[in-house]
């Protein structure tokens, strides 16, 4: 009656974590009450809303249209997983702030973590690149502009920072 | 919204998987991307017995483009099509409407075999295949069978799939010499089902005039419908006046309503998106005969690319 | 001096938490509770004949499976009416589960506790209900027809049936050299937040306390509510509200039976349960809004001022009245917008219908009041041939008229009166915005390629910062740290940075050695709500005036120590010193610590107030009048709601082949008073106006005769996505502060969605040449309005139903 059980191991924000669950856990469900990872939102269970998503390999997608076991051994990037290690902003989230992109921060997790990965495919993006970016996730309380600008906000911090990173490395003559 | 429980199992072999559903036959159901299966499964409008989990037969992960056409493999995610650039040159229709298939976050894992298995008549891909009479590549114990799509689609989520069977691939033959393509569709917001979507293929004679128009169409009908509307255009050129494509075609559906669209919008619309696919599709077939320069300014009112 | 915080756009304080994933909403909490599902029913309208359960007793996992019958004392009575009125002459609410009666499909009926939800979900498919169905009602058409009932003791199945009246309508319309009549129509959205509902709770068997945390938007209200249910005194219930994922109005209503199902259980196991609604049960099952048919009589003169208006319309209230008259309440007040109408009658039903309740969404009854006046003012434009922009100045309560009092009763119970506004300000400001003067030359041009576009325009007043009243505490702690409380919840509107703010400009510190919490029972008891645009405007001067009874006990305690007047201190950055002498200075925290007389020290700090370093001998330690501690209470209790306003514009150009309906210009005026975060408050309008649009072009929600919602997903419920909202949405704000509170603010968390209906529909008339007279629209409404109109000279059509009859 409960089906079949599955000991498994995720590599959850580059630390892999082992579990047991049964088929039908959706990995949402996994990341959060199995692995207490709760930054990852659920908003509809049926893959429309996008609060969910996640990165599977680097790649986007709903954690609650994913079952648990399915992903077994691959790696998976959460909201958790998105700041630096000193617990630094990533530049996506510091976008977020400076844009006023979040109220309730419901969905945010999922815009995050869909933004990250479509910043790394069009790291220059336009207004309507920015749009068609975050196409596929809800939210109810912005109206979607701030987080508009804060996908082209994030694009300029991630210049910025990486010449930042660029002259600290002339500077300790690490690159000619 | 939690599935009912399974079984799960994972074969890394197709042979494996053939023998398992052959086991497990009717109790089975087969997961490949899932963006359609988890839903149900989470509204427990699906409860199988055992899932059979695809996703680790790497041979089953392939898109492979040949002078007659595009090869997907059923384990090769929407995403991967719609990049591939070998699909693009081959039959470019492929990409057009992959664009139209849910958001980019759903193409990535979704799976272009599964869809057309999954045989929603809203769905972009199943009228596609149906348009270009492509077919699905079947696999049982019993050994393998070609379903050509005329004859793949039964109803609403029904397919000719056979319950031991597994769709392990789909073939969309490549576009026609002199012949363009285009796609087009309305939804109410970006990204979902269409209220009503049309795909067109057009091939001109040496004159640019038209020789073949059919379109294939999605939400208007149980099946994906193809319709041939060369009667209503054959001879014209292809910068003329195409509108009785559009007439015979909105003529030939009968819609139903639901509660986004009356039938008469779908009809209606089926014959504006159709107008507006043939004339896409004719100005890109006489492009591909002319040479890129040549009609590149000419308007392609509302088809997409 | 410190520069003033209160204005500023500053950065969200909630937001670094957020970000990283460190938000708590409520399925966050509780990872070892025991999980609750609830068996809904698939019927609209039916009796209950039988309960089987044994089938489920075999699921594993398996805690506990609850039934009416399983329900004693209070719980067994039906769920609280929340807001009486006179006029309500049926008023009914649901039992926590059915008792032998169901009156829409989703509403409870049992509830199972287990292991988790998967299995909670596996005993409750396993729980065979028999049923005899009944007549389903669906639909105001059929209430009002009344051929079958919801409530066999509801005749006609009418909860409510109201009048309020200024003047002498009827005389006042047959009297007018111009009479028009309307018939409009608006749908049912529904407020969906990306967080449905949710409760956990712990009983503690030691100390008999009940602890639970829910997502709601009035924590004092569920705490009073279960309380009451589960005969608790309110001193052993505490509720905390955690990070709310949205509200917008359906989190306002309490107890929900999942709010009293859950600690009930929690209590009889022994063990913490939660309770996590999922999307469907959240369409099903909480809460809709917005059903309305109106009839409209109006009467003017060749100005296009109004003489006399008299509304008749009925509201879809639902199966139940758990929140009373409230929104029609608001409707038939707010109606009037900023305008003077003469002579006014309003009359409503408020009627029962096998569906899920109404209660308020964002907006609460604005939006369809708004509708009926604007599409009135169309009207009457149309009529005359007059500019629409002219019909309604000419109807405009000048500033010079302020307060101005309507002679109604406001959903408060109170004198419906504007406290402060100037409209042809602000009408003057959008039209600019716009380019109002230019549009007859843009649209000509238009349409000389083919093209139809339309501008519409909305305006609207909205009753804002209701009481009774909000409370706020402020302490400054040892540590020089600012810890503020006030009893309100919080669902995204940025409160701990609004209120850290006001907090920083009363005290003179930095915003950052401020900690704001709302919605915790145990920090703040006494406290409403956050609804009705009022958190800024109640909570926000509550603890204000908290801060300036601290800042007082600062500058006296201080003043004792630095051996100065109170009058010749200041407190800059945290200090307090001494004007024109800024060595002579002492730290908050220092301040803190003088402030309560110690026998003991703790720590080096503390060793300053003990019994042998200070006091003077000749007082007892703490003076009569004083209290020891650093911190003041406060309440702020307003004499009547502070009324905000706005007026939006926007452009659309409808598709002449799909009728496809596309945003190009969106434009806000907007006045609430004093800003205290500029970036906040155009957040709220921005969202605001997203809702709009979905509430005006894409959501509703689709009953078939059965009373089966037809879409109770994200997949047909289309709530916008980016690619449905505008570009842009181009705001003007007008400051004319609020004279009935201390900050002189108004209310701003629902004006976005406001006149969305109404601008639309103003819009796409505009661009369309017929009235469009239901709302919302969608494009396949819009083909088959134009099949209706074709043949006739649409750009000459008026709104109304009837010519002018003189």
């Amino acid at each position: 009656m409960t089906g079949s059980w599955h000991e498994l191991t995720l590599i959850v924000n580059e630390v892999p974590l082992r579990t047991t669950v049964p088929a039908r856990r959706l990995l949402s469900d996994c990341l959060r009450h199995d692995l207490g990872l709760t930054g990852t939102h659920v908003g509809c269970e049926h893959g429309v809303c996008g609060a969910c998503t996640v990165l599977v390999d680097g790649v986007p997608m709903r954690s609650c249209l994913l079952l648990a076991v399915s992903v077994d051994g691959q790696a998976i990037t959460t909201v958790e997983g998105l700041a630096g290690p000193d617990g630094e902003l990533s530049a996506v989230q510091q976008a977020f702030q400076d844009c006023h992109g979040l109220q309730c921060g419901f969905c945010t997790p999922g815009f995050l973590t869909t933004i990250t990965a479509g910043l790394i495919g069009c790291p220059d993006p336009t207004a309507d690149d920015a749009r068609e970016m975050i196409g596929g996730n809800l939210c109810r309380c912005t109206g979607y502009l701030n987080i508009v600008a804060a996908v082209l906000r994030a694009a300029e911090l991630t210049r910025a920072r990486s010449g930042e990173v660029a002259d600290a490395a002339v500077d300790s003559g690490q690159v000619p | 919204m939690k599935p009912s429980a399974f079984d799960y199992r994972r074969p890394e072999q197709l042979d494996e998987a053939i023998d398992l559903l052959g086991e497990l036959g009717p109790d089975a159901k087969v997961l490949a991307g899932g963006q359609s299966l988890l839903p149900l499964l989470s509204m427990r409008l699906a409860a199988p017995k055992h899932l059979l989990d695809i996703n680790r037969i790497a041979q089953l992960d392939f898109v492979s483009c040949g002078a007659d056409g595009v090869r997907v493999g059923a384990l090769a995610r929407h995403a991967a099509l719609e990049r591939d650039a070998g699909a693009r040159a081959v039959q470019p229709l492929l990409s057009a409407a992959l664009a139209m298939v849910a958001h980019p976050t759903i193409r990535n894992r979704g799976t272009t075999v599964g869809s057309i298995v999954h045989a929603d008549p809203a769905a972009e891909m199943p009228a596609v295949l149906c348009l270009l009479g492509g077919s699905i590549t079947a696999m049982s114990t019993n050994g393998q069978r070609i379903i050509c799509a005329s004859e793949f689609f039964l109803g609403p989520l029904e397919s000719a799939l056979w319950e031991s069977e597994l769709a392990v691939e789909a073939f969309f033959p490549a576009l026609p010499p002199q012949s363009g393509t285009a796609f087009a569709e309305i939804s109410r917001r970006h990204g979902d089902y269409a209220v009503c979507g049309v795909a067109g293929l057009v091939t001109l004679d040496d004159d640019l005039r038209i020789s073949v128009a059919r379109a294939g169409y999605l939400s208007v009908s149980a099946t994906p419908l193809v319709l041939d509307l060369t009667d209503a255009v054959s001879g014209r050129t292809f910068d003329g006046d195409l509108s009785a494509a559009g007439g015979l075609a909105s003529a030939a559906v009968d819609p139903e309503p639901d509660i986004h669209a009356t039938a008469d919008y779908r009809r209606h619309l089926v014959g504006v998106l159709t107008n507006r696919v043939i004339v896409g599709a004719a100005h890109r077939a006489a492009r591909e005969i002319t040479g890129n320069g040549a009609t590149q300014a000419l308007p392609m009112p509302g088809a997409q690319p | 001096m410190t520069s003033r915080m209160v204005g500023q756009p500053v950065n969200r304080v909630e937001d670094p938490r957020l970000l990283v994933g460190a938000g708590r909403f409520l399925d966050d909490l509780g990872q070892d509770a025991a999980e609750l599902a609830v068996l809904r029913s698939p019927h609209a309208h039916a009796r209950i004949t039988d309960i089987d359960v044994t089938a489920a007793l075999e699921v594993q996992g398996l805690l506990a499976i609850y039934t009416y019958e399983d329900l004693s004392g209070p719980l067994a009575d039906p769920l609280p009416l929340l807001i009486p009125h006179p006029a309500i002459c049926a008023g009914r609410t649901q039992y926590a589960l059915a008792r032998d009666e169901v009156n829409y499909v989703g509403e409870a009926i049992a509830v199972v506790v287990a292991e988790n939800r998967y299995l909670a979900e596996d005993a409750v498919e396993r729980i065979v209900v028999s049923y005899r169905p009944l007549p389903p009602v669906v639909g105001v058409q059929a209430a009002r027809a009344a051929e079958h009932l919801v409530h066999e003791d509801a005749p006609g199945n009418v909860a409510a049936h109201f009048v309020q009246e200024v003047g002498d309508a009827a005389a006042a319309i047959a009297a007018a050299p111009f009479r028009l009549e309307l018939e409009l129509a608006i749908e049912r959205s529904a407020s969906t937040p990306l967080e449905g509902r949710g409760v956990l709770a712990q009983w503690d068997s030691d100390s008999q306390r009940l602890r639970m945390w829910t997502s709601t938007q009035t924590s004092t209200g569920v705490r009073a509510a279960v309380a009451a249910k589960l005969g608790l005194d309110l001193g052993r219930v505490e509720v905390i509200t955690p990070d709310v994922g949205g509200g917008f109005g359906v989190k306002i209503v309490h107890p929900w039976p999942e709010e009293v199902l859950v600690p009930m259980a929690a209590r009889a196991l022994g063990r913490p349960v939660k309770f996590t609604e999922d999307r469907r049960e959240h369409f099903i099952s909480a809460a809709h809004e917005r059903g309305q048919l109106q009839h409209i009589e109006v009467g003017f003169d060749a100005t296009g001022r109004i003489l006399g208006l008299s509304v008749r319309f009925w509201h879809d209230n639902g199966a139940y009245l758990p929140y009373g008259l409230i929104v029609p309440i608001i409707t038939s007040t707010q109606l009037l917008g900023p305008y003077k109408p003469g002579a006014y009658r309003v009359e409503f039903d408020s009627l029962y219908t096998n569906t899920v309740i109404v209660t308020p969404y964002r907006g609460a009854g604005r939006p369809q009041g708004v509708y009926a006046m604007e599409r009135t003012l169309d009207a009457i434009a149309g009529e005359l041939g007059l500019d629409r922009s002219v019909v309604r100045a000419t109807n405009f309560i000048q500033p010079s008229e302020m307060p101005y009092d309507h002679g109604l009763i406001f959903q408060d119970g109170r004198p419906l009166v504007y406290d402060s506004g100037d409209f042809p300000a602000s009408l003057a400001k959008l039209k600019a915005l716009v380019g109002w003067d230019d549009w007859p030359a843009y649209q000509a041009a238009a349409r000389a390629q083919g093209r139809q576009v339309g501008l519409g325009l909305a305006c609207y007043v909205e009753g804002t910062g209701v009481g009774p009243y909000e409370g706020g505490h402020v302490q400054i702690e040892t540590s020089g740290r600012i810890k503020v409380a006030t009893g309100l919840t919080s669902q995204g509107q940025g409160h701990q940075t609004a209120f850290a703010q006001i907090v920083a400009d009363e005290l003179g510190v930095s915003m950052d050695d401020i900690e704001v919490v709302t919605g915790d029972t145990r920090r703040f008891p006494y406290a409403v709500g956050t609804f009705a645009s009022r958190a800024a405007v109640t909570s926000g001067s509550a603890i204000a005036l908290a801060a300036r009874m601290v800042r007082r006990k600062i500058l006296k305690v201080a003043a004792d120590a630095l051996e100065a007047d109170p009058e010749d201190l200041e407190i800059v950055e945290g200090m307090v010193r001494v004007k024109g002498a800024p060595g002579v200075a002492m730290a908050l925290g220092t301040v803190a610590v003088l402030s309560n007389p110690l026998r003991y020290a703790f720590d080096e700090a503390s060793k300053a107030a003990t019994q042998f370093v200070v006091g003077d001998s000749d007082l007892p330690p703490v003076n009569e009048d004083d209290e020891p501690g650093l911190e003041g209470r406060d309440y702020y209790s307003p004499l009547r709601s502070t009324f905000a306003n706005g007026m939006h514009a926007v452009i659309v150009e409808t598709d002449p082949e799909t009728a496809e309906i596309k945003i190009l210009r969106y434009c806000v005026v907007h006045d609430c008073g004093t800003l205290i975060n500029p970036l906040i408050v155009e957040g709220q309008v921005h969202g605001g106006v997203a809702q709009g649009v979905g509430g005006a072009l894409y959501e509703r929600l689709v009953y078939d005769d059965a009373g089966q919602l037809q879409n109770a997903s994200f997949m047909d419920f289309l709530m916008p996505y980016v690619s449905e909202v505008p570009e842009s949405i181009e705001i003007d704000h007008l400051e004319t502060p609020s004279p009935l509170n201390p900050l002189g603010i108004k209310g701003a968390g629902e004006a976005g969605v406001i006149p969305s209906a109404a601008v639309f529909a103003s819009a796409i008339s505009d661009a369309e040449g017929f009235a469009i007279t239901a709302m919302p629209i969608s494009p396949s409404d819009l083909f088959e309005l134009r099949r209706r109109h074709a043949g006739t000279d649409r750009h000459n059509e008026s709104i109304a139903k009837k010519e002018p009859t003189r």
